[in-house]
């Protein structure tokens, strides 16, 4: 079973280099633990552009597509038997990358 | 009532939530499982006047929502996975030893708490699923619309599915935090039986403490060593027992200093009071249930209420506000210390919370009563009002707006 841990981030200052470490540390843990499916962290929101092609041509826009004070930093993904197991583990992940983090399990099937 | 009627009530009453967590953990999916325990007991109102009554009713019935879960899985399986149907019908169904069952409807309760759901995601479903109440019936005790609850029934039950929250008893490490959450949502449930809110509504609804007792009885009989637990039982055993005499023939709140002693539940009270002394012996810390129950236990000690250890009581409230500092608490404090030191030292101690608790109309009836005490009868009217205006529960309205009107402005 697979969840998605969304971070929600309300600041713009990027996280210093020992916070770095230890989101490092915590994967590298989740990986020989079998968890870790992937990890990234995202830049910031004003580096996104959005695009929309549902009308035969491609309409491009400057920015994220939604304009909010909370914003998606990053995101892990990972693998856990059940709900519990995940929210340990999230639990954990809020701490290291000082974020809120929203768990979501994929759709199966 | 017949007795097959009778059979058919004590049927719902005791075997319900052991039907539904066997099904539950043989078919991991609460859907299936409660609307196939939902079939057989239709089946068994209709076959029962027929064929008389099983002799072991919840075997019975366990059986009948087994066949008819998997006639529900076999009618759905088209879009099913057709080994998992296979596998389900291979499965030869032994009786299972009692122990385990109870421990199933552990697991059933447990599910239906968990932390993941909000609380009153939790109250309806454990009502629901473990208590056995149908979407009305929940609907009317929480003053809410039946498709209101009836939609967060169905998207608690999706989300179990879902994000997969487990069908089982928690680890020994989070135990004592997940039978907190439990153990609140019982009180909850307990607390709107004991003062039910609604002008339509009876002013206290027996049903709900009945079964919020029942489901505290339970937890109690799988987890014996929990203080919290037993505390709990106390607590709403010992509350239990005044509830004759807390509502007057004509439909009022009768106050604890009113209240005529002899008509409390004297086999309630007793079995309280053991549970209370019981804890006390273990010596261990008690938690917030435990010295809400020994403040109970102090109450219903005293055969009248100028007897009342009030030393005792607000010692119990420093204690319990070490715990829990919140302001309903320091609330409740001020009212024993209003016997204790007088209703001047209580007044200044409730004046210093009133921010907090503006909403609650507790806070300004017992406003107006320090003030009522002091002489301050304008003030006492005006705190009387605020107070009738925010409370919810019939019996208590018609005691405040007596109160109110007997002061001498």
């Amino acid at each position: 079973m697979q969840y998605m841990f969304s971070v929600i981030d309300d600041k713009t200052n990027a996280n210093g280099p020992d916070v770095m470490a230890e989101i490092t540390a915590f994967n590298d843990r989740l990986a020989e633990l079998g968890h870790l499916v992937f990890a990234g962290g995202l830049d910031a929101p004003g580096s996104a552009t959005v695009i929309d092609n549902r009308h035969g041509e491609p309409m491009l826009t400057d920015g994220p597509f939604v304009e909010s004070k909370e914003y998606l930093a990053g995101f892990w993904i990972i693998e856990a038997p059940d709900l519990d197991v995940a929210l340990k583990l999230a639990a954990e992940g809020s701490k290291v990358c000082r974020a809120k983090l929203e768990v979501r399990p994929f759709l199966v099937g | 009532m017949t007795d097959i009627d009778d059979a058919i009530t004590a049927a719902h009453r005791d075997e319900w939530a052991r039907v539904v967590a066997a099904l539950a953990r043989r078919f991991g999916d609460l859907d299936i499982a409660e609307e196939s325990a939902a079939e057989a007991f239709a089946v068994a109102v209709t076959r029962w006047p027929q064929d008389g009554v099983p002799p072991n009713p919840g075997a019975w019935l366990t059986t009948t929502a087994n066949r008819k879960a998997i006639d529900r899985i076999r009618r759905e399986s088209k879009r099913d996975d057709k080994h998992k149907e296979a596998q389900l019908l291979s499965d030869d169904d032994p009786p299972e030893p009692l122990g385990v069952i109870d421990d199933e409807r552990l697991r059933l309760i447990f599910t239906c708490c968990h932390p993941a759901l909000s609380m009153e995601t939790r109250v309806a479903l454990t009502l629901r699923m473990v208590g056995g109440l149908t979407v009305p019936e929940i609907a009317r005790a929480f003053l809410a619309q039946e498709s209101a609850v009836g939609q967060r029934i169905t998207r608690a039950k999706a989300k179990i599915k879902a994000a997969r929250i487990p069908y089982r008893v928690p680890s020994a490490e989070d135990l004592p935090t997940r039978v907190a959450g439990v153990l609140g949502v019982l009180f909850l449930v307990f607390n709107e039986g004991y003062l039910a809110t609604g002008s339509d509504t009876d002013p206290v609804r027996q049903d709900l403490t009945n079964e919020a007792i029942r489901l505290t009885r339970l937890i109690r009989g799988l987890l014996p060593e929990d203080g919290e637990v037993a505390g709990l039982l106390a607590l709403m055993l010992i509350t239990d027992a005044r509830r004759t005499a807390r509502i007057s023939a004509s439909g009022e709140l009768v106050s604890l200093d009113e209240q005529d002693r002899g008509s409390w539940d004297t086999g309630l009270i007793a079995e309280g009071h053991q549970l209370v002394r019981e804890r006390l012996a273990t010596g261990m810390p008690p938690g917030r249930y435990q010295i809400l129950a020994a403040i109970g236990a102090v109450h219903t000690s005293a055969r009248d209420v100028r007897d009342t250890d009030w030393t005792q009581i607000v010692a119990l409230y420093n204690q319990l506000a070490r715990l829990d500092p919140s302001p309903i608490v320091i609330l409740n404090r001020a009212i024993a210390v209003a016997e204790l030191d007088g209703p001047e030292v209580a007044l200044a101690a409730v004046d210093a919370i009133g921010d907090k608790l503006a909403g609650y109309h507790a806070y300004h009836a017992t406003r107006a009563d320090l003030l009522r005490r002091l002489g301050r009868s304008k003030e006492s009217r005006d705190a009387y009002d605020q107070a009738i205006e925010l409370a919810g529960n019939t019996a208590e309205t018609a005691y405040l707006t007596r109160r109110r009107d007997q002061l001498s402005v």
